[in-house]
């Protein structure tokens, strides 16, 4: 459990990055958020045997983080980390979907491992762009933005509960368990019935701790309201920002560029 | 300056689980005073000054800040003026970065961004962490957290300033540094500690609590004269009342 603390603090950098000031983080959350939206839409409606036309797709996260001085090396080990569970998800496709689909030399490569591969490559672009989204915004201004696009209150506030709710549990999850390694020499502890009552005591510690956080910012005047510190307003360069990233995704959506440019390299190479 | 009042009048507070940690407390506070309530571990200080911002609803018993009785309608406006800080800064900093956890108070007063950015950069000085600004609270100290703590409270500007233990954790040289900064704070403040000698340097006047009920009330220096009270509170003197063990080997020798 301690491992899982220590990948929690590490996601809690993500949330630093948004502190930066480049060109992509003083644009508007709304914009970004938008652009997540449609770019997420476009890669997931992809059929499940698709797999040549989702790679021009990467060009979105490649020049986000480019532009925005992102950690790249950070964010590819974050991506590495959810596409394990995506991985332990997606692990029957080739094993249900026999048929073959293509042919490479005396090989036949299944549906399965085919949809397999997609499925990975559409949650490594759309979980990337929520990273790129929330590393050059922030959550707060994520979950305001929303608001302000028209997302009840209600939920706005409740998405943000649940992520400093996430924070608070794995921070208490990791001090039960450093408190019971300590005390267990070495051993396994006294096993499975230590660990039901860390567990059961984890949930109401966290549940206790969670309120008074909560009752703490009530102290401070919280009514529901957010307020990020980035003031900004939605301008030519957001309309610039969501127009052209919304167009390139539709129109890598509804037309196949790599069979057109692949095509089109054949036309010219002899 | 009569809204800078803090009454309580048959206060008493049962936990869900039956535990009665206050009960029939009544005290009046009036304007610029500073109070210090003392008692040993578990005798109900924290759950006492959680009433003041209404954090906890008493049981029984009222509230008045100034001219207004606390209740739902009136929470808002009482919490604009009763600034608490809290025993474990952990529960006071939850923003991603420590100006941003500043600036949460003012910003929800409604500042605009140049009035909230020069709020927290002083609140941050006045406590001595203006360097931690940009780091992320949960890699502080603990000292430090308390001290960013305080600054969060501090950048509201409130009328009233509770908290609950203030100094404890802090490293020596900031402890002055608080203790200074609390003298300079006109307003009425009221503050829970274990560190009697501070007490002794910044109120005038004590509440000594024991077992959640008011066992005595009244000037500082008299209450620290009453060993026999102190005795019966889990009390002692503060150090600098108790003479040097080593200058003059009198008394001082319950200590360690
Ligand atoms: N959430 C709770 N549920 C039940 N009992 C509680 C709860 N919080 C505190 N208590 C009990 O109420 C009593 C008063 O606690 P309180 O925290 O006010 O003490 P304190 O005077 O602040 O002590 P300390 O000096 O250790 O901070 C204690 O006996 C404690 O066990
Ligand atoms: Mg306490």
């Amino acid at each position: 459990m301690t491992s899982i603390h220590a990948a929690v603090i590490d996601l809690k950098r993500l949330e630093l990055l948004a502190e930066s000031d480049s060109a992509i983080h003083v644009i508007d959350a709304r914009a970004k958020v938008l652009v997540t939206l449609v770019f997420i839409v476009a890669v997931v409606s992809h059929n499940r045997y698709e797999l040549a036309r989702l790679l021009p797709f990467f060009i979105f996260p490649a020049v986000m983080i480019a532009l925005a001085g992102l950690p790249t090396l950070y964010l590819a080990r974050k991506i590495a980390l959810i596409s394990i569970f995506v991985l332990m998800v997606g692990l029957f496709n080739p094993v249900f979907d026999r048929t073959i689909l293509y042919q490479v030399g005396q090989w036949g490569i299944s549906g399965g491992w085919i949809s397999l591969f997609s499925l990975l490559i559409r949650s490594m672009l759309t979980v990337g762009a929520a990273f790129i989204l929330v590393g050059t915004t922030g959550f707060t201004a994520v979950c305001q933005a929303l608001e302000r696009l028209g997302i009840p209150q209600l939920f706005a506030i409740q998405l943000l509960f649940l992520h400093r709710y996430i924070f608070v549990l794995a921070d208490e999850a990791g001090r039960s368990s450093r408190a019971r390694e300590l005390r267990s020499c070495g051993k396994k502890g006294l096993g499975v019935a230590s660990f039901g009552s860390l567990v059961g005591h984890l949930l109401l510690r966290t549940w206790q701790r969670a309120e008074r956080i909560h009752t703490a910012m009530l102290a401070r005047g919280f009514v529901g309201q957010f307020h990020a510190h980035r003031k900004s307003r939605f301008g030519m360069a957001e309309i610039y920002f969501l127009l052209g990233w919304s167009t390139l995704f539709i129109l890598l959506r509804a037309f196949d560029i790599t069979e057109t440019l692949v095509a089109s390299m054949a036309g010219v190479l002899p | 300056m009569s809204h800078h009042i803090v009454e309580a009048k048959n206060l008493q507070h049962v936990y869900p689980d039956g535990t009665i940690a206050i009960k029939d407390v009544s005290f009046r506070i009036t304007h610029g005073e500073s109070v210090a309530i003392i008692g040993a571990n578990g005798a109900g200080k924290s759950t006492l000054l959680q009433h003041l911002n209404g954090c906890l609803i008493a049981t029984s018993g009222q509230i008045r800040i100034g001219d207004t009785q606390l209740s739902k309608g009136t929470l808002p406006d009482i919490r604009r003026t009763v600034g608490m800080v809290f025993q474990y800064p952990d529960d006071q900093l939850f923003m991603p970065t420590v100006f941003e956890d500043v600036a949460f108070g003012p910003l929800n007063l409604g500042l605009s961004g140049e009035e909230v950015e020069q709020r927290v950069t002083e609140a941050l000085e006045r406590v001595g962490a203006g360097h931690l600004r940009t780091k992320p609270p949960y890699n502080l100290s603990g000292g430090e957290k308390k001290r960013v703590a305080i600054a969060t409270v501090l950048a509201m500007s409130p009328d009233i300033l509770v908290m609950d233990e203030p100094t404890s954790g802090l490293d020596p040289f900031a402890r002055r540094q608080l203790i200074s900064l609390l003298r300079e704070f006109q307003h009425t403040k009221i503050f829970t500690s274990h560190d009697l000698d501070m007490v002794l340097d910044l109120c005038q006047r004590t509440i000594i609590l024991h077992e959640g009920e008011i066992m005595a009330d009244g000037p500082t220096g008299e209450i620290f004269l009453n060993e026999e009270l102190l005795a019966a509170c889990r009390l002692e003197k503060p150090f600098s009342m108790q003479g040097c063990p080593i200058c003059n080997g009198k008394t001082g020798t319950k200590k360690t």
